[in-house]
């Protein structure tokens, strides 16, 4: 047996095993959960590096669960398919990367963030059902799998956003209000898969998207498809929950939280790109994602600049961000139907708004940490109390600067490549949505002035007379995000050219999507 | 070129820039080191302008994050007010938002035909 053929799977299996491993161990030695975890997704990565070669050189990767071979989409005498089954195209490897890389750092940073801590074996736990659950969401090309993933990530994540524990209250309410609209949104999924059910008799992403009338029913799934996904993308005006759940969670569970929500925007888009394609009116949905994003970018930035708790802050920065996500690819999708428009701005458009996926997981997951080192040394997430921490934290207010610069679009800095992908190609579809983008920058760059000047500048405060850097592992963490930052900053055509282009490209061609299962159908 | 971005309007590289800040800000250095004639060390002119205000303690004049963008927030009340408002933390609200967009939604989707 070639273990090789089994990469998809074997990705979602060690952490998966691992995790029902760990509550075992954990009554041997709670110390070693944190070890066991970070292995595991150390292991997960390497997978997901070897998968992503194989899938941006040799082309799209399935893996079809139950059948004798991992390959055969159509068993013999049927025409459509009707097992589960992992699709991975360009797209879905690029949010895989993502997902395993910050996981790791995640783990890694958890190792000391939290040690010596209670429940530290059902922290582990969680986390890896949190990056499983993840990984099955960009990879199934099924949707009621997806539905089933979507709700395995919203249960780890309300568990753990409310980690920190009872008695403190805010971190069970902020739980409470995710675990709600998680369910909300989950029913109308689970409602809009049952359309897809009734109306066409598979379930399969790929089926589907062969078949699609964009009926009346279709649109009715579509908007509520968009609706919810884009509510657990944190997109305005449904992105309340996100303040709440992002600064009462752990820091690196924050930063992975990120990366979940960046597996429901994957989710929308591969709806409308790859199901839905040009059967729909593109330019209607179109402008629907990109007023959604404007929404965010703009209301996501001011709320954040009046913020007083670090993680809040930043958690409405996150908001922000995503809007930029959301306006790249919504310019890409309103133009999907017009070839020349696609070829002439586009396509750099949707580069633009998926790279940007990468750049923000790296650098709001380093931003998250940095707060993460503040609160592990300080106790608190109130900036009005900080002041002169560079003064005891030196490599933290490196890694602040780094993370800074880069979700302001300054160069050289990764964020800045991205940014400057979505205003040179949105401008030409309208030139006031790349204003409001450049506007959204500058709040941006004043808002994390006003953190880096709180919490960083000023004389050394009396209080925090004993604080000192953070451990090894966190800075590790923090180290590698920076370096990622500055690599992808120095040369993102690497970057853009190897693995956003074909990602971009694995959405636009629908036919792609479809043959890699249906054949020549 | 490595490192070349190609934006479909022009191209980005982070290395030429580096080079240009690098050859700017030795520029820069080089004019500020040829220094000012008038300056004296280690007397009033090394002091901050105050309005003859006596200075305050260092620790006493550390500006919290409150404080900072005031004016922007002040001028901007009528914008803020509604904005924070609609932040109640209700968990009633976020979930009246999921559904008045979810409505939205399908009417435009519905109406665009």
């Amino acid at each position: 047996m070639n273990l090789f053929n089994h990469t998809p799977i074997l990705i979602l299996a060690v952490p998966l095993l691992t995790a029902f491993l760990i509550p075992i161990i954990g009554k041997i030695n709670k110390k070693t959960t944190g070890i066991l975890a970070t292995l595991a997704l150390g292991l997960s990565l390497i997978m997901t590096i070897v998968l992503a070669a194989k899938v941006l050189s040799v082309g799209p990767q399935v893996y079809v669960f139950g059948e004798k071979s991992s390959l055969l989409t159509l068993p013999s005498g049927l025409k459509f398919p009707i097992r589960i089954m992992f699709q991975i195209d360009a797209m879905g490897i690029f949010m895989g990367l993502i997902t395993a890389l910050v996981s790791f750092l995640g783990a890694v940073y958890s190792l000391a963030f939290l040690d010596n801590k209670d429940k530290i074996d059902s922290y582990y736990s969680l986390l890896l059902l949190l990056t499983v659950s993840m990984f099955g969401m960009e990879f199934t090309g099924d949707l009621f799998n997806f539905f089933v993933f979507l709700e395995i990530a919203s249960m780890a994540s309300v568990s753990l956003i409310c980690y920190r524990g009872a008695d403190l209250g805010e971190p069970v309410e902020a739980g409470f209000k995710y675990m709600v609209v998680s369910s909300i949104s989950a029913l109308m999924v689970l409602f809009a898969v049952g359309i897809f059910y009734g109306e066409y008799d598979v379930l399969n992403i790929a089926a589907i998207a062969s078949v699609v009338k964009y009926s009346q029913l279709d649109k009715i799934a579509l908007g509520i498809l968009v609706s919810v996904l884009a509510m657990k993308a944190g997109a305005v005006p449904m992105h309340m929950w996100t303040p709440d759940a992002y600064s009462e969670a752990p820091a690196p569970i924050t930063m992975i939280l990120v990366a979940a929500s960046q597996a429901s925007l994957y989710a929308i888009f591969r709806i409308v790109f790859s199901m839905y394609n040009i059967t729909l009116n593109t330019l209607a949905v179109g402008w629907i994602i990109i007023i959604l994003g404007l929404l965010s970018m703009f209301i996501g930035v001011t709320m954040a600049i009046i913020q007083k708790d670090i993680k809040r802050l930043m958690a409405y920065h996150a908001i922000s961000q995503t809007g930029y996500m959301l306006l790249g690819v919504g310019v890409g999708l309103a133009v999907l139907a017009n070839p020349e428009a696609l070829k002439d701005y586009g396509i750099t458009a949707m580069e633009g708004g998926i790279f940007h996926i990468m750049n923000h997981a790296m650098y709001k997951g380093l931003l998250f940490l940095t707060a993460g080192a503040l609160f592990f040394r300080t106790g608190t997430r109130d900036l009005n109390k900080m002041g002169g921490l560079a003064h005891y934290m030196k490599y933290t207010t490196i890694f602040f600067i780094i993370g800074a610069a880069a979700i302001a679009g300054l160069p050289p800095f990764n964020g800045f490549a991205s940014k400057l992908l979505i205003y040179e190609s949105v401008y030409k579809f309208n030139p006031l949505l790349s204003i409001i983008a450049m506007v959204v920058s500058i709040l941006t760059l004043a808002s994390f002035v006003k953190v880096f000047h709180s919490a960083f500048l000023g004389p050394k405060l009396p209080q925090f007379k004993e604080v000192k850097e953070v451990p090894r592992s966190m800075v590790f963490a923090m180290a590698v995000l920076s370096c990622i930052i500055i690599f992808f900053g120095l040369f993102p055509d690497l970057i853009v050219k190897n693995l956003v282009h074909p990602a971009v490209m694995s959405l636009i061609e629908q036919l792609q999507y479809t043959g890699t299962v249906l054949g020549g159908m | 070129m490595l490192g070349l971005l190609e934006t479909g309007s022009g191209f980005w590289s982070a290395i030429i820039w580096i080079l240009l800040v690098l050859v700017i800000g030795g520029m820069v250095i080089y004019l500020r080191n040829k220094g000012e004639d008038s300056y004296k060390k280690n007397t009033e002119q090394d002091k901050p302008f105050i309005s003859g205000n006596p200075e305050e303690s260092k620790e006493s004049s550390h500006l919290s994050a409150s404080h900072i963008y005031w004016g922007f927030t002040e001028a901007l009340k009528g914008y803020y007010d509604p904005l924070v408002k609609m932040h109640t933390g209700h968990i009633n609200d976020y979930s009246g938002w999921i559904i008045v967009l979810t409505v939205i939604i399908l009417i435009v989707i519905g109406v665009s035909g």
